[in-house]
């Protein structure tokens, strides 16, 4: 649906590219697809303008016109702003002392409040400490049974007056309680408002006047649009908010919200919400939600899925096979079927920086089906056969065809592709790399790709799109897309049309 | 409130204003109106109304389709006078919503046949409340309603639709929590034969468009219901937050691929919410936008139109001086 950044500025500089040297105006085509990008991230348009003025200054400055890869040059600074703008450091809860710590989380309506009220006393109960829950929404049905129930799974006291009572009252009981008790943190969940709703907003300063929270967290879906500033400003504005939790963030919504949250109030993002279960919520890191809201692809998150897919031993063993170039059919089944628990296809690749992009601009059908097909033929092997390739000659070739309702132009096209990949791993091997990189090539051994029926991108892999992503550190991989032969390019286009 | 006020036509009781609402809505369509206030069309107007459209969330790519389709109207039409511009990018705001009219089918209400009404969603849209709305609309055209507690998942929910259940005396089917959506659908689709149901609203649990089981889970959802009635759920409604951004495009695209939905449901159009969406829905997929949630009253839920949605939103009308 959405392109990505570096696709637009490939485009646009290789368009650039043809007359030989760059301007300051192409310099300017450049940060329209900047802005672009950032708008359909849904980041708040004074902010894009803002934004994409400091890029530009440094962009300029930056030699971006003389650079040989001038498109990568302004990618690398506009993540660079952009992480400026979220906060390069984790900023940890506020601790209150004397105790209690009071943690109000304030919002929208179906932001996630109460979910997240439990997540975090959950995170925190885990921490070793003895949080109380506070039930201060005394107006959605069933709220306060819902924070209960949630409390209950975390065993988690949780306080509630009824909704009979102010949710001030409830707020000052509360606190009265874990003083007594000796609870530590008090989480006050309280009722989703429109921030320009004056009879609740009022509620909330004085719940704060009564009770001083340590921590107002502002809690935000991930997939607000442009309004997202208004409401932050607004609830800031009023109570003084200390922090952001993001949440929703495990759904695909680019999540420019938060920058523009950040650049207008300023608080730091202290969490994101990353699922439905109670343990679900992580800790922010700006690098990831950058590469999120250009749309470059979270290798980060496909390894972490993969991870929790896979055992440590697992990969090991699948690492070691791969570099000592014994990879064969059996463990290609495996990783098949690994993947297919990390998801749906399209969705990983999605994942990968430069190849949604390619699926996409090629038109490609990503199905699951591919799957069930090479699956099928493998199971129609023999062990010997999967673990020697090699040994299968024509006559076995029609035998595993027949045996797995295919044909022996599949089966052999299974078996060439299957050969590429062994000498692409090889190479792999051959480039070292960290630790990282082991865990990418765990993943990439598995290589959907491979079932596909595009030579495009075969082409492409051979191309070297994915091995750079190896070679790289820490950082997001962001390998540069491939450069795509003209004649497909137009191909490709015209297709789309 | 100007949008009780707007959208009021099948709500009877009158919507109570609260304080708090009266700010509503003024900032863009004063912006929208104030543009409009100078003496000649220049390129300076267009950009403005770019910013200011993008900034309603409809989009980039459909601001500026809208863009050029004025831009185009503009000089076929030879429109010198910005007043009149301004009807002309009202004409076109208008014709954008119609695709997502243009689809919608007539409900047939048989006799002896519950009409389904399957209601899906990411988390936190507000299903629950639309459900209400939902059944309480119903009830005043004369049809009696069953609600199915389907989402078993999220803690208290079940409770939160009986609360309504009984505010509006209407009876929830719900088994316990974390029990098989399937199975209390199933049951659901019973209870309807039985009490001779007209309408059977399903609640769902929310789900993120990206999660595939859960989105499976819908499929098997719409089986369980077919075995009963081959033809429904006659309505698949899929809710979306006002206040989302470009991501209530690709939610309607995932949910519409998975679910079939038939209908779509803005809810939370009641603040600030700046609803551009729509605009980007109807242009991209068609899917018809039935209905608009304007509040937490059980009445506040009315037809959606094009006419006096993008009124509503960008061009409030002059008599709602009183409400700034």
């Amino acid at each position: 649906m959405f392109e990505t950044l570096s696709d637009r500025l490939n485009e646009v500089f290789q368009r650039i590219g043809k007359k030989g040297r760059l301007t300051e105006g192409d310099v300017d085509e450049a940060m329209r697809e900047v802005r672009r990008a950032l708008l359909e991230a849904d980041v708040n348009f004074k902010v894009v303008r803002d934004f994409v003025t400091a890029v530009r200054e440094r962009a300029v400055g930056e030699e971006v016109l003389k650079a040989l890869t001038p498109a990568q040059q302004v990618i690398s600074i506009v993540d660079d702003e952009l992480i400026k703008v979220l906060g390069s450091e984790r900023v940890e809860l506020e601790v209150a002392s004397p105790p209690p710590t009071i943690i109000m989380l304030v919002g929208l309506q179906g932001s996630g409040k109460t979910t997240h009220a439990s997540k975090l006393a959950n995170f925190l109960k885990k921490e070793g400490r003895r949080p109380l829950l506070v039930a201060a929404d005394v107006y959605r049905p069933a709220a306060i049974d819902q924070l209960q129930t949630l409390g209950e799974q975390i065993a988690v006291p949780v306080h509630t007056d009824g909704n009979k009572e102010s949710p001030v009252k409830i707020a000052q009981n509360a606190i009265k309680l874990a003083k007594d008790k000796g609870f530590n943190p008090v989480i006050i969940d309280t009722a989703g408002r429109l921030q320009i709703d004056e009879r609740m907003m009022h509620e909330l300063e004085e719940i704060t006047a009564a009770v001083h929270p340590t921590e107002t967290l502002l809690v935000a879906d991930a997939m607000t649009g442009q309004e997202a500033v208004s409401v932050a400003q607004e609830f800031h504005r009023r109570l003084a908010l200390t922090g952001l939790i993001l949440t929703k963030m495990d759904g695909d919504a680019r999540g420019g919200a938060a920058l523009s949250i950040r650049s207008v109030v300023g608080v730091p993002i202290k969490f994101i919400g990353t699922g439905e279960r109670v343990d679900a919520l992580e800790p922010f890191y700006p690098d990831r939600l950058a590469s999120r809201i250009l749309g470059m692809g979270d290798v980060l998150t496909l390894i972490e899925r993969a991870q929790s897919e896979t055992t440590e031993e697992e990969n090991l063993k699948l690492q070691e096979k791969v570099l000592g170039g014994s990879f064969n059919l059996e463990d290609f089944l495996n990783q098949l079927q690994q993947i297919k628990r990390m998801g749906p296809l399209s969705q990983i690749l999605e994942m990968i920086p430069g190849i949604g992009q390619a699926v996409r601009q090629q038109n490609v059908q990503v199905s699951d089906d591919e799957f069930k097909h090479i699956e099928a033929m493998i199971h129609s092997m023999t062990l010997q056969e999967r673990r020697h390739p090699e040994i299968i000659k024509p006559s076995r070739r029609k035998r595993i065809a027949a045996g797995s309702g295919t044909t022996q132009a599949e089966v052999n096209q299974l078996l060439n592709q299957f050969k590429q990949m062994q000498k692409m791993m090889e190479q792999m091997g051959n480039m070292g790399g960290g630790k990282r990189g082991g865990k990418l090539r765990g993943l990439l051994s598995g290589n959907p790709l491979a079932g596909m029926n595009s030579p495009e991108l075969e082409a492409m892999m051979q191309g070297g799109g994915m091995p750079p992503a190896l070679g790289r550190g820490t950082a997001p991989a962001r390998p540069a897309p491939p450069q795509r032969k003209k004649s497909t390019k137009k191909k490709s286009k015209s297709r789309r049309r | 409130m100007v949008f009780s006020r707007l959208f009021r036509r099948q709500t009877q009781p009158e919507p109570k204003i609260e304080a708090g609402l009266k700010k509503t809505r003024r900032g863009i369509f004063k912006d929208i109106s104030a543009l409009f206030e100078r003496s000649e069309i220049t390129d300076d107007l267009y950009e403005d109304l770019e910013e200011l459209l993008i900034q309603a969330d409809l989009g980039v790519e459909t601001t500026v389709e809208l863009l050029d389709n004025l831009r185009a109207r503009i000089n076929r039409e030879h429109i010198r006078q910005p007043a009149d511009a301004r009807e002309a990018l009202r004409a076109e705001m208008i014709a954008l919503l119609h695709h997502a009219t243009r689809n919608r089918k007539i409900k047939i209400y048989q006799r002896g046949v519950p009409f389904v009404i399957l209601v899906v969603g990411v988390n936190g849209t507000g299903k629950t409340t639309t459900i209400a709305k939902l059944a309480k609309f119903h009830q005043n055209a004369g049809r009696s309603v069953v609600m199915v507690a389907g989402d078993t998942f999220r803690a208290a929910a079940i409770q939160q639709l009986q609360v309504w259940g009984d505010r509006l005396n209407a009876t929830v089917i719900a088994h316990q929590p974390n029990a098989d959506p399937g199975a209390v659908v199933f049951d659901g689709m019973k209870a309807a034969y039985n009490r001779n149901a007209d309408i059977l609203l399903i609640d769902t649990a929310g789900r993120l468009h990206t999660k595939y089981n859960l989105m499976e889970e819908l499929k098997k959802i719409r089986n369980i219901i077919q075995r009963h009635v081959a033809e429904a759920p006659q309505e698949v409604l899929l809710v979306i937050d006002a206040t989302t951004g470009q991501n209530g495009l690709v939610q309607a695209k995932k949910f519409a691929e998975t679910a079939d939905i038939t209908d779509i449901a803005i809810a939370k159009l009641d603040g600030t919410a700046r609803g551009g969406i729509a605009f980007a829905i109807s242009r991209e997929l068609g899917i018809p936008i039935s209905y608009v949630g304007t509040g937490e009253q059980v009445t506040e839920l009315t037809e959606f139109s094009p006419e006096t949605y993008v009124d509503a939103l960008f061009f409030g009308e002059e008599g709602d001086s009183d409400n700034v």
